[in-house]
């Protein structure tokens, strides 16, 4: 009873802050609005100067020094945008006090609503929201930390194993779905009743086009939470990154071509010709990019601090050079991201491999957040165009043809692949196509020269509001229901890593034998060439090293790790450090070497496992004190700890003599956010110990 | 056709070979055209020797137990009917696939208790042979760190490798007899899809 007077309590805390903050951003208004004001602090009274005679009133020159004084212009549009940052994560964080609602509805459509009722207080108002769903804002600012976010965290090894088929579905689905929806919205407007008549082919063909392309950022929001199987999950997802090169040439092709009055063959050539331009120069790009910075982080060893800058630079350059040349820039940051990562993360340190995870993640959510939470405004404040015909038809065209295309599509590619989809598959795979605010972007961007340009506008939002809501809240249930073959995550056993690469060189194996050869022919010999080229030029510290003796060092650190989570109960560094490394794997830095994380084991074991009999032992006689006790082991654990480390061997020093300084370097990164300078006598807890005896290391 | 024909008749049992692994006839001949360009003396049998001649297949890792797991405890050559029933293994899973002979017919593989249908069991067993090469049913130790060795070659000190060992041990041995049995690693791939693993394209 008390917990839901105290969640009531947040709530209604939380509600007073949001509104509070909504009518403090009211003032606010679109930020190309208010004329500037003149520089100065003060507004200056004109000078009133009666012809003669004395004066009425003092002159304004001549008043004395202003103790308080407000410019409001001048930070205005930094304040406004923290104002809306703000607002939006408010809304996020109120969306979990109560915790059933985010399981049920994905936090998309809570975004939404939020949006929806700041968009009527703002419209009640009169008021202009901030521009944030524009052409450039969009697509420059907005669009670009979400692609990274699914660039980076995209499982590389379904991702390769599929890619045949996401693409297949990226671009011939795209295609199948504009075509089909274009010519059968054309044959609607034929219809007299929907009074359509005056949208010709190019522009049906033009808003098809639009709407067709499956969102990535709406599938995400929804996909995440949901734990399909992998085929089903990397499928969805990277066809949802790379349709946009098939959306942009469509998009310009027909925005081309609606201006002029007949279409001819070579027009539609040039459209294929350009697609491939797109496609594989976005690609080219994103690989180029990719390399450049695994490249440049080999030589930034002296400068830890900045290291994760060059990731977004050079992540966010090839977005933007791909947008000059107006070839697909979100397949360039995604190929760049995926490229990037691998080396990369060899390069840095551990601590710039953590950073640059949480700031792709945080920049990625707090994309997602906005970019919902303003669909939701700006559905209220632009003027909408209703037709009844127009838009049903639309949502029920959709539907059927992405439905048709699925099944069509799978018919084709299953065979080559080695686990078929399914039908339960199949019907996931097409329910799942949310459509979301890029359609919208796009769409808001429409030349006016198109006539019905509004109406375009208010079926793009039924559509988003639709695929969003319905589909999106009904998704998890329907995949309960029909028993959609589930993920198992956490897979990660030396056991699985051990037996699957024996499995893998047994195939490669019997293929050698029976002479033919498939696609673990060409992933080793990419690995070979991996091995042999690719990482002698982009990788520092060059160890070829298998993966089965990566995956055995970060386990042995995660359990080293648990190990100072269980102990130190609720020390709120050590827990949330250990989460992280839950949430986001360890990153295999080449800098952890093989006998520290053993020995780091062993002694952060010994030295808790001493500091727990200490404090057993004080459960049982009370009177000492445990602040005594722990005083007393931390003099005891340095004088353990070298005698420890100089009798574990370390044969790794005679074949790799830099390992040794490697072996002293360590303990800066290894602190990993507890504080070893924090050497509190009071109260020793076990945390500072483990970091005492590191400091020792 | 009529080159698959003829090569068809050649080879004795044909029929019976194809009832029992479910290959098509163009994989029998394909397979066949193989097995002759291997078994370059025309003995009608493959000796270890003529496998080793596969230059890829020498530089595999564990290129000498899988050819090992051709041969039989005991027989020195391999027919072409042993060639293809083994790499019959290999096939992708087919509901319409008749059952593995080797395994004892299942009353009915829905109404089975078995988790898993008995041909994903061949499958596994397979892998578990790979392993298993003194065929007592148990991964010891040794073995393990065998196969580790082959795998990881010049990466890793041999106290790593033992590392590495103890814990795999360690993650999948239930009954704690240090020692790998075929239920215990079973279970430890439960949660992996072989079938998707384990299955070469073209075989299908």
């Amino acid at each position: 009873m008390r917990t839901m007077g105290g969640f009531s309590q947040m709530k209604l805390a939380v509600n007073f802050l949001t509104i509070g903050l909504v009518i403090l951003s009211l003032p606010c208004g679109s930020y190309t609005e208010i004329p500037p004001k003149p520089p100065g602090s003060v507004t200056v009274l004109p000078p009133v100067k009666p012809a003669g005679g004395p004066q009425a009133f003092p002159d304004a020159e001549n008043s004395n020094l202003p103790v308080f004084t407000m410019d409001y212009a001048r930070i205005q549009v930094p304040f406004e945008v923290t104002l809306w940052v703000l607002l939006a994560s408010f809304a996020k964080i109120g969306f979990h006090v109560y915790h059933k609602i985010t399981f049920w509805v994905p936090e998309s459509c809570l975004l939404i609503s939020i949006g929806l009722i700041v968009g009527a207080i703002m419209h009640s108002v009169h008021e202009e929201p901030p521009a944030v769903l524009s052409y450039n804002v969009f697509f420059l600012f907005m669009l670009p930390p979400i692609v990274l976010e699914s660039g980076y965290f995209m499982p590389t090894r379904p991702f390769f194993e599929n890619v045949g088929t996401v693409l297949w579905f990226a671009v011939v689905g795209t295609l199948w779905n504009s075509i089909g929806i274009g010519m059968s919205l054309y044959a609607v407007c034929q219809i007299e009743a929907f009074e359509v008549q005056d949208i010709n082919l190019q522009e049906n063909m033009l808003f098809a086009a639009i709407i067709s392309a499956v969102d990535p950022v709406a599938v995400l929001s929804v996909f995440e939470d949901v734990s399909v199987n992998e085929q089903l999950y990397i499928v969805v997802f990277g066809e949802c990154l790379f349709n946009d090169a098939v959306t942009v040439v469509l998009y310009n092709m027909f925005i081309f071509v609606a201006d002029m009055p007949v279409v001819e063959p070579v027009d539609v050539f040039l459209g294929v010709a350009r697609f491939f331009v797109v496609g594989l120069g976005g690609m080219g790009f994103g690989v180029i990019f990719g390399f450049v910075a695994s490249f440049t982080t080999r030589f930034t060893s002296n400068v830890r601090e900045i290291e994760p800058l060059f990731i977004f630079m050079y992540s966010y350059l090839a977005y933007l050079v791909a947008e000059l040349f107006s070839i697909s820039s979100i397949m360039a940051i995604v190929t760049c991201a995926l490229t990037m990562k691998y080396y990369v993360e060899e390069n840095v340190s551990q601590r710039s491999c953590t950073t640059i995870r949480h700031v792709v993640k945080m920049l990625g959510t707090i994309s997602e957040t906005l970019i919902f939470f303003f669909l939701g405004v700006v559905t209220i404040t632009t003027e909408h165009e209703w037709n009844w015909g127009y838009i049903m038809f639309t949502l029920l065209l959709a539907l059927v043809w992405r439905g048709l295309g699925v099944l069509v599509l799978t018919q084709i590619i299953n065979p080559f692949r080695t686990i078929p989809f399914n039908f339960k598959d199949q019907f996931i795979l097409g329910y799942g196509g949310l459509r979301g605010a890029i359609s919208f972007a796009l769409v808001f961007t429409l030349p006016d020269s198109i006539g019905r340009k509004k109406l375009f506008v208010t079926t793009t939002i039924c559509m988003i509001m639709f695929t969003v809501f319905i589909q999106g809240i009904s998704i998890r249930p329907l995949i309960e229901f029909i028993n959609v073959r589930r993920t198992n995550r956490n897979l990660e056993t030396i056991n699985v890593e051990i037996h699957s690469r024996l499995i893998e060189h047994t195939i490669a194996g019997v293929e050698d034998l029976c002479g033919q050869w498939s696609h673990y022919y060409w992933k080793d010999k990419f690995l070979k060439f991996n091995n042999r080229i690719l990482r002698k030029i982009l990788i520092r510290d060059n160890r070829a090293e298998s993966s089965i003796v990566a995956l055995y060092k970060k386990l042995e650190l995660q359990n080293a790790m648990e190990i100072l989570d269980t102990v130190s109960g609720d020390i709120n560094a050590g827990s949330s450090i250990v989460s992280l490394q839950y949430v986001y794997p360890l990153c295999p830095s080449s800098s952890c070497s093989f006998s520290l994380s053993l020995s780091l084991s062993l002694s952060l074991s010994l030295s808790l496992s001493l500091s727990l009999s200490f404090a057993f032992s004080l459960a049982c006689s009370p009177s000492l004190s445990f602040s005594f006790l722990s005083r007393i082991t931390l003099y005891f654990v340095p004088l353990i700890f070298p005698s420890i480390l100089t009798s574990l061997p370390v044969p790794a020093a005679e074949k790799h003599p830099h390992r040794m300084m490697l072996f002293w370097k360590f303990p800066p990164d290894m602190t990993l956010g507890i504080q070893a300078n924090e050497f509190n006598l009071g109260f020793i807890r076990p945390e500072n110990l483990v970091s005492h005896g590191l400091r020792v290391l | 056709m009529g080159s698959t024909n003829s090569t068809l008749s050649k080879i004795p049992n044909v029929e019976e070979l194809m009832q029992e692994t479910g290959f098509t006839p163009a994989h029998i001949v394909r397979l066949y055209d193989r097995f002759e360009a291997l078994d370059k003396e025309k003995t009608g049998h493959l000796r270890p020797q003529d496998f080793g001649a596969i230059n890829r297949l020498a530089m595999n890792p564990i290129g000498d137990r899988i050819i090992g797991a051709f041969f039989s405890p005991g027989q020195e050559t391999v027919d072409f009917h042993s060639f293809v029933r083994i790499l019959a293994h290999f096939r992708p899973a087919d509901k319409k696939r008749p059952k593995d002979p080797s395994m004892p017919e299942p009353v009915n593989s829905r109404t089975s208790k078995l988790k898993y249908p008995p041909l994903v069991f061949s499958l596994i067993s397979v892998a578990f042979q790979l392993y298993d090469q003194d065929k007592d049913g148990k991964i010891s130790r040794a073995e393990l760190l065998q196969v580790l060795r082959s795998m990881l070659e010049m990466q890793v000190t041999e106290e790593q490798l033992e590392s590495i060992a103890d814990r795999t041990i360690q993650e999948a041995d239930l009954d704690k007899d240090d020692a790998i049995s075929f239920e215990e690693f079973r279970k430890s791939l439960e949660k992996v899809n072989i079938d998707h693993k384990m299955s070469i394209r073209f075989l299908r």
